[in-house]
């Protein structure tokens, strides 16, 4: 079976992010990218079902500009076997890029799409669910452990208060959180390797998907800063400010 | 103008995480009703109907919404959705797992953890792991929105008298099931509705040292939370995490031991009233956030403050 590994290009998670002076964006001119760590585990997962023998192509699929293609390279180079890069200028949000999903699903006719469970950029942790949605297909978000059959897959899932077990059935949506798996380094030959794997460039307007944003953002601004603190000497300081200072003991 | 709640609850009773969400719709404004889906839920939904501000309360009662699978509670939702301009969950994980299908199955973009409702139409929420805050509008007729439950302080769970209303229930996807349940056993308060946390690092060392926490924290009556190095190094179950991948909390006193403060746990906790840390290394990015910070081994600071409280 084939299995559909989006892929979305963010700053670094290493990165502490500046807020542009004119307050209309956090300025990533010149910061370093990669790939969403979740999406990481994603391909990993991916790979590791197709090295179980229970997967036969994992394709890897990326929505951005031309500069994802650096993405879907890395993608391949832990496995995937060939990637699709959705290409556009236009800023994207989730609803817009789980249509685009749509379109790339339609075509493929993936059984199972793994994503992450959230990008470290805008933080929504919306895309997989929205592309379930959209798919009429049964989704299991937030994975600790995946195990593929025929027609069905069972995961394990991380809850407020513990985990939970679903079995969909095929067709469904995966999205993975960070215990899922942890992922390969990518090697220098598969590097080389990689370079040689099909990847394919699609346009939002062949598709026909309107992937105008929903969400209009009017101000991106510094959290409050912290008023700086104070260090104590011992224990015994520490207790007598929590009591008298901060009161909160 | 009318908003819709979902009710987060076991069937017995509501959940905190649903205080803090009428909490953010009655800032909204608007008659507030709340969606209780699930089985046997009719004590749940009487709780919701004495919550302050409650104007009516909808039970949607079956097998198939017992366990909370997105495919029927979405379609549970989508089936009152009508008449509703915002439809509310609490970012919890199962609003989290809900809501994104609810508003795309409306074509509508979803507003993901709101923490400030600024307008009808305009919220913030922080991105980059909390590293930067957008004020967003939203320019679909119908809102659907995750609100972190933190920044939202609880309504009031009794004052209010409204009629709880049975509806018909939607038809089960079948294409999910539920097959179990792994509860992490924990008698402390909530991670995320404590009022005091005591989390552990890496620095705790392993996860017999981990235990260290627990007199300390039954004594300031504390839920004990980890960092993410804490967690994969096997030292503490993994919904303890706190971060930008685990939970967030806001206590009154949020108390870190051997927590280097990597800006992916700041995302969970740095909006905490008041922040003590306690790590040998005076370089740490904790001691950035923390009111008190010192420094020193928490293998000796922890029975030390333990004897003085």
């Amino acid at each position: 079976m084939k299995v559909l590994v989006p892929v979305k290009r963010v700053v670094d998670y290493n990165v502490k992010v500046r807020v542009k002076s004119d307050q209309s964006d956090v300025d990533i001119a010149n910061v370093k990218m990669s790939m969403n760590p979740f999406d990481e585990i994603a391909v990993e997962e991916a790979v590791r079902l197709k090295e179980q023998g229970v997967v036969s192509e994992v394709i890897a699929v990326s929505c951005g500009v031309t500069a994802c293609q650096e993405t879907l390279r890395t993608a391949m180079a832990i496995g995937a076997d060939r990637a699709i890069l959705v290409e556009t200028d236009a800023e994207l949000q989730p609803l817009a890029v789980s249509k685009l999903l749509k379109a790339v699903v339609d075509k493929e006719q993936p059984q199972l799409v793994i994503l992450g469970k959230q990008a470290i950029d805008d933080d929504a942790n919306q895309t997989g669910q929205m592309l379930a949605a959209l798919l009429d297909w049964p989704q299991a978000t937030f994975a600790s452990k995946v195990e593929l059959a025929a027609d069905s897959v069972q995961v394990t899932r991380e809850v407020d208060g513990g985990l939970e077990t679903l079995k969909l059935n095929l067709p469904a949506v995966i999205t993975t959180d960070l215990r899922l798996n942890e992922p390969r380094y990518v090697t220098l030959p598969n590097i080389m390797k990689a370079k040689k794997k099909p990847l394919e460039t699609i346009k939002p307007e062949e598709v026909g998907v309107d992937v105008s944003p929903r969400l209009k953002t009017l101000q991106v601004s510094e959290p409050p800063a912290r008023s700086a603190g104070v260090i104590v000497a011992d224990v015994a300081a520490l207790v007598e400010k929590l009591k008298n200072e901060a009161k909160v003991i | 103008m009318a908003i819709l709640v979902i009710a987060e609850h076991n069937n017995e009773s509501l959940n905190v995480a649903t205080l803090n969400t009428v909490a953010a719709a009655a800032k909204i404004g608007g008659d507030i009703h709340v969606l209780v889906a699930g089985h046997n839920a009719k004590a749940a939904a009487d709780s919701a109907a004495k919550v302050a501000g409650v104007g009516k309360v909808l039970l949607a009662d079956d097998a198939s919404l017992a366990d909370g699978l997105a495919e029927n509670v979405a379609a549970q939702v989508l089936a009152v959705a009508g008449d509703y301009s915002h439809i509310l969950f609490p970012a919890t994980s199962s609003g989290k797992n809900v809501a994104p299908r609810v508003a795309a199955k409306l074509d509508v973009a979803q507003v993901s953890d709101i923490i400030a409702v600024e307008s009808a139409d305009t919220f913030k929420r922080p991105i980059y792991a909390g590293n930067a805050i957008a004020t967003v509008q939203s320019l679909d007729a119908k809102k659907v929105i995750t609100v972190r439950t933190t920044a939202f302080d609880p309504q009031a769970a009794e004052g209010g008298s409204a009629a709880v209303e049975s509806v018909s229930v939607a038809a089960n996807s079948g294409k999910s099931q539920f097959v179990g349940r792994e509860v992490a056993k924990n008698d402390r308060p909530e991670l995320t509705a404590a009022s005091i946390v005591v989390t552990g690092g890496r620095g705790m060392g392993s996860a017999d040292n981990f235990k260290l926490l627990e007199p300390l924290a039954d004594k300031l009556g504390a839920a004990i939370g980890a960092s993410r190095a804490a967690v994969d190094a096997g030292y503490a179950p993994n919904d303890w995490q706190v971060g930008q991948t685990g939970k967030i909390v806001a206590p009154q006193l949020y108390v870190a031991f051997g927590v280097s403060g990597a800006i992916q746990h700041l995302a969970g906790m740095k909006d905490s009233k008041v922040i003590v840390a306690v790590n040998k290394d005076a370089e740490a990015p904790i001691f950035g956030v923390a009111d008190y910070g010192l420094v020193a081994d928490l293998f000796t600071v922890l029975p030390e403050l333990e004897s003085a409280l």
